[in-house]
């Protein structure tokens, strides 16, 4: 449809179909080192939702948003239904011995007696375990699967959330350089 | 033994596939008129292509048959209580398997293209049976790397996993298939075009010579379409038709861009205008079938049907779709701008009304392409998580489609190269007229549409069919009698009955989506054994459910009988599935079909007591939906018939004066 | 439901380890493991590209009683509009997850204790983000979306019409004489005849 225009116009007009593909090609190849299950969370940059729940060792006490204000908390949906949960544990365990933060367990859509177990056989990182087996309080933060970590700054402000298990990469690249922009501010 | 064979069979077919990509390709270019002895292997090639795929198709069938689970991909899709004609089905149930079908289809319609083409010049032939190979070889490649579904397992499990429930069904056993052939179908008019971009003789015998191949293949993807459209109703238990799920999505763009290009090789083909437009559309057709395939197989989209979302498969079809389309677009852009853009029409004739048809094609394809990747484009420009659902794509279809319905009731009137305002008004004011009634009087309060959708659609489905019948009228004006219709079918009027039937299908298409969409029913009920529920003006009586055994599964069969007044109309069995294979509980839809209402009973959960939850529906017009896509998938078929495309038999005729004739 | 062994449970074909089965049932979803759909599902997913949303239909609606079939059909229309988030393509009403179930009960709790649909709404998009809906709400992030095809299409009929007006400027430039020769023999190698109307 260029019948009557330069023979450079023309090439560039039968160059545009190419121009379009590159563009799509470039979208598709960051498509795949993009995971599309991942949905952020809205809650980053906003105070935790106030909630109150049993304790899970301790039905007597409870946990509640007061708990994570005055400290950096790393705050763990976890349930013992979950692998990667299990995966993710010894990582937990050794970030447990940290002074820095304090990591609280939410015990998600799980079984007391399982949870338990699981803290008594494998060991217990969590400073303390918020229970929810209805997942009452997992819909104030948005949860939708587990594990996920929020961190949580020391005016309960909720800074990050990552999705999936947390490893070695994700605490070297993501969460210790966190941790320690957040002591900073302290 | 046997999957070894077929193993070999596929080493083999790869082997054949780069000779054939090659040497007669190569014949094709050489000095003078070419090297024939090249050029002549190329059909030979084709069918060895098209046998060795065979036998591996048939090797596999045959390890499916005999259950034998040493081999991995029969393991992981059938067992030993999987009936005969799904243990059948389930060799395309999967990725592997899915993808010998894919290049045997391919391997079928290059072999036909050889058997096909006695009269075309060899060196055209050549060059598409070379272009074939090379995308064949692509194919294989990726499926001896990636995917042999021929891998055997270490030890042998003695019983199988079984096909996924889903597709233990009539309806998905030949969707596949069909749209295999469709999407595949496309690589022959894509391979027309490259061949024709090669040779750089972008003429109407070009357009000619694969517009039936292009028709064809337009015509299995319209049907694979329509019967996973169909089967998504009545397996899946909620009743919808259409959910414009990424997956739906892929099959539909390669549709559209293939129905305009359907549209445009008509210009090309009689006018000799819109060349290297048509050529692109050629390309961008088969292109999309392969985006397709990357969409789903990559685990780049969310959507309930993604395969194995393997990141090394992904990256192989990327790269392959880089170096097939990419290289075509660079052909295309090196041959493109020396192609003449023939055939010089007013604003008022039938180029002009078939390039606004591209147009708006194009504007559909480029919305379900945006819509399905803009989650993608928003990420990567970091603009945050957005979800694109069916509400998006409905608004924008219903803003474009009146438009096209319009278009389509005025274009077929209308002359090649240049018509007369006063001349169309003449042959459709009635039309026009009648059609505006329509929508006064159902615009009227009495026939309770909710939005002015529902008047408008059946204005536009109305304004369709009279535009025709005044078209047909007009077409038969100098034809009397019976005697000269008939004598109009067995000649060149095939392709113009057939355009008339396809167009027909498009108004009951509409019709059916305007009704369903607008005065379905549906009810979430809970009912004891006795119950009676009242809905649309039928009865629904539950009599209760009760345990019945399958072949490879347990159901809790639902008993209803249906009332309409005190006349019982119909029973129903809906049933509830649970496959010994394990997953999840399937549906199975128990449907009272009618050509003006569907009554639909689906099986939810026993509630304690006998109770159960259930779903109800009422869906008028539904089958006007797939009756419409049938009615455009016989028009294509009969456009094919058309005697001008049959080559060698109708030798008779005097020679054509072709495209520049005025048509 | 019984569920014999499979030898192969262990691994699957394209080497993803399969997902115990814990909770055969139910769709607890866990990030890594558990997300993906069932080993069924992802492998077995039918001829690719088969159509027709919605897997796993077998829907679990819980028991809601409601004062009117209005506040009825609103449940519906309400939770028609929700993304099941773990579910890759479902609304709350179509998914049998148990996320999903639990998103219905309470968005069943917030509509019997008398909040708007609205209200509802923001409550769950402040907590999961746009994302649970299906339809994108029209604010400035999402105007590409919104208009960027209208934009797109625009460009290309203007293009269009731009061609057609110069077509009908520039001089008869049909089929030339010399191709004109070349078709009548390629046609009549070809065997085709000329068709006389339409």
């Amino acid at each position: 449809m260029t019948s009557s225009t330069s023979p450079r116009r023309r090439l560039a007009v039968a160059l545009v179909p190419m121009a379009l593909f590159v563009a799509l090609v470039a979208l598709l190849v960051f498509g795949l080192g993009n995971d599309p299950r991942k949905v952020p969370s809205p809650l980053v940059g906003k105070p935790v939702p106030e909630f109150r729940l049993p304790e899970l060792t301790d039905p007597s006490r409870s946990v509640t948003d007061e708990d994570l204000r005055g400290r950096i908390s790393l705050v763990n949906v976890w349930a013992s239904w979950c692998n990667s949960c299990r995966a993710e544990h010894q990582a937990l365990m050794a970030l447990s011995e940290s002074p820095d933060f304090q990591i609280v367990g939410l015990n998600w859509k799980d079984d007391a007696g399982d949870a338990n177990r699981v803290l008594r056989m494998t060991g217990n990182p969590y400073d303390m375990n918020g229970y929810d087996p209805d997942n009452t309080v997992g819909i104030h933060w948005g949860v939708y699967g587990a594990p996920e970590t929020f961190v949580v700054d020391h005016n309960g402000i909720i800074r990050h959330k990552h999705i999936g298990p947390i490893d070695r990469t994700v605490w070297e690249e993501t969460l210790q350089p966190l941790i320690a922009q957040l002591k900073a501010e302290q | 033994m046997i999957p070894e064979l077929g193993h070999v069979a596929l080493i083999l077919a790869l082997v054949i596939a780069v000779i054939q990509a090659t040497f007669p390709l190569v014949g094709s270019l050489a000095g003078g008129s070419g090297n024939r002895n090249w050029m002549n292997m190329a059909r030979p090639l084709a069918y060895g292509q098209f046998t060795l795929l065979l036998i591996a198709f048939a090797c596999l069938t045959q390890a499916f048959l005999t259950s034998d689970f040493s081999v991995l991909y029969v393991a992981s899709h059938s067992n030993t209580l999987l009936p005969t004609l799904y243990k059948v089905s389930a060799v395309w149930g999967g990725h592997e398997g899915s993808l010998l079908l894919w290049v045997l289809f391919m391997a079928a319609w290059g072999a036909a293209v050889a058997a096909f083409s006695r009269n075309l010049p060899l060196a055209v032939v050549s060059r598409v049976i070379a272009v074939q190979g090379m995308i064949a070889i692509g194919f294989l490649l990726f499926m001896l790397l990636t995917s042999n579904p021929f891998e055997r397992l270490f030890p042998v499990p003695v019983e199988g996993r079984d096909l996924n429930p889903l597709l233990q069904d009539f309806g998905l056993a030949i969707h596949p298939p069909m749209l295999y052939m469709g999407y595949v179908g496309f690589s022959v008019a894509f391979a027309f075009a490259i061949a024709a971009l090669i040779g750089g003789k972008l003429d109407a015998a070009w357009a000619r010579w694969s517009r039936p191949w292009t028709t064809v293949a337009w015509v299995f993807l319209t049907i694979g379409i329509a019967l996973g459209s169909w089967w998504a109703y009545y397996e899946l238990g909620w009743g919808g038709w259409w959910f414009w799920d990424p997956v739906e999505n892929a099959s539909l763009m390669p549709w559209l861009v293939g129905t305009a290009l359907i549209h445009s090789l008509a210009v090309t083909e009689k006018r000799g205008a819109f060349k290297s437009w048509t050529v692109l559309l050629a390309i961008s057709a088969f292109s999309l079938s392969l985006l397709g395939t990357f969409l789903v197989r990559s685990g780049v989209l969310t959507s309930v049907h993604a395969f194995a979302t393997d990141p090394e498969r992904g990256l192989f079809i990327l790269i392959f779709l880089c170096v097939v389309i990419g290289g075509s677009l660079a052909l295309y852009a090196w041959r493109a701008p020396e192609v003449s853009e023939g055939g010089r029409f007013d604003l008022l004739s039938r180029e002009s009304a078939l390039l606004a048809n591209n147009l708006l094609f194009v504007a559909f394809t480029v919305l379900v392409l945006f819509g399905t990747l803009a989650p993608l484009i928003y990420e990567a420009f970091n603009w945050g998580k957005i979800s694109v659902g069916f509400p998006w794509f409905n608004q924008m279809f219903l803003a474009l489609s009146p438009f096209l319905a319009l278009l389509l009731g005025f274009g077929p009137a209308m002359r090649w190269k240049h018509d007369e305002p006063m001349r169309i008004l003449r042959m459709l004011w009635l039309a026009f007229a009648l059609s505006v009634v329509v929508l006064a009087v159902l615009a009227l309060p009495m026939f309770g549409a909710r939005t002015l959708w529902v008047p408008v659609g059946i204005a536009l489905a109305a304004w369709l069919l009279f535009s025709h019948v005044a078209i047909v009228r007009e077409r038969l004006k100098n034809k009397r009698g019976l005697a000269a219709w008939v004598a109009d079918m067995r000649g060149s009027g095939r392709s113009f009955y057939g355009m008339v039937t396809a167009h027909v299908g498009v108004a009951l298409f509409v019709v059916g989506v305007t009704m369903v969409s607008n005065f379905q029913m549906e009810e979430d009920v809970r009912m004891s054994p006795g119950d009676s529920y009242e809905m649309a003006g039928y009865r629904f009586q539950f009599l209760g459910a009760e345990k019945a055994p399958g072949p490879n599964y347990q159901a809790d069969r639902g008993h209803f009988r249906v009332f309409r007044g005190d006349r019982q109309i119909t029973e129903l069995f809906p049933e509830k599935r649970a496959y010994l294979g394990g997953g999840m509980p399937m549906t199975e839809a128990a449907i009272d079909p009618g050509l003006f209402r569907d009554v639909y009973v689906s099986l939810g959960e026993p509630v304690g007591g006998g109770d159960w939850a259930l779903r109800l529906y009422y869906k008028p017009f539904v089958r006007w939906i797939w009756l419409g896509s049938i009615f455009m998938a016989l028009g294509g078929l009969l456009a094919v018939t058309d005697p001008r495309y049959r080559t060698g038999r109708v030798r008779a005729r005097a020679p054509a004066h072709a495209a520049a004739a005025r048509a | 439901m019984p569920s014999p062994t499979h030898p192969i449970r262990s691994r699957g074909p394209s080497g993803v380890p399969a997902r115990p089965t814990i909770r055969p049932a139910a769709s607890r979803l866990s990030h890594r493991f558990a997300f993906r759909p069932p080993f069924w599902l992802r492998h077995a997913l039918l001829a690719l590209l088969l159509l027709g949303g919605i897997a796993a239909q077998a829907y679990t609606l819980e028991e809601f009683t409601f004062d009117s079939p209005e506040q009825q059909a609103e449940f519906r229309e309400l939770i028609g509009k929700l993304r099941c988030l773990v579910c890759q393509n479902e609304s709350l009403a179509g998914s049998q997850a148990e996320l999903a179930q639990d998103l219905r009960n309470e968005v069943y709790r917030m509509m019997r204790a008398g909040q708007t649909q609205d209200e509802i709404l923001d409550f769950l998009i402040a907590r999961y983000g746009d994302f649970v809906l299906y339809e994108p709400p029209l604010k400035p992030s999402t105007y590409v979306l919104w208009f960027g095809p209208f934009v797109l299409i625009g460009i290309g009929a203007v293009f269009m019409v731009r061609a057609l007006l110069r077509k009908k400027a520039t001089p008869e430039s049909d089929i030339t004489d010399a191709e004109r020769k070349r078709l009548q023999e390629l046609l009549a190698a070809d065997g085709g005849n000329t068709e006389k109307s339409s």
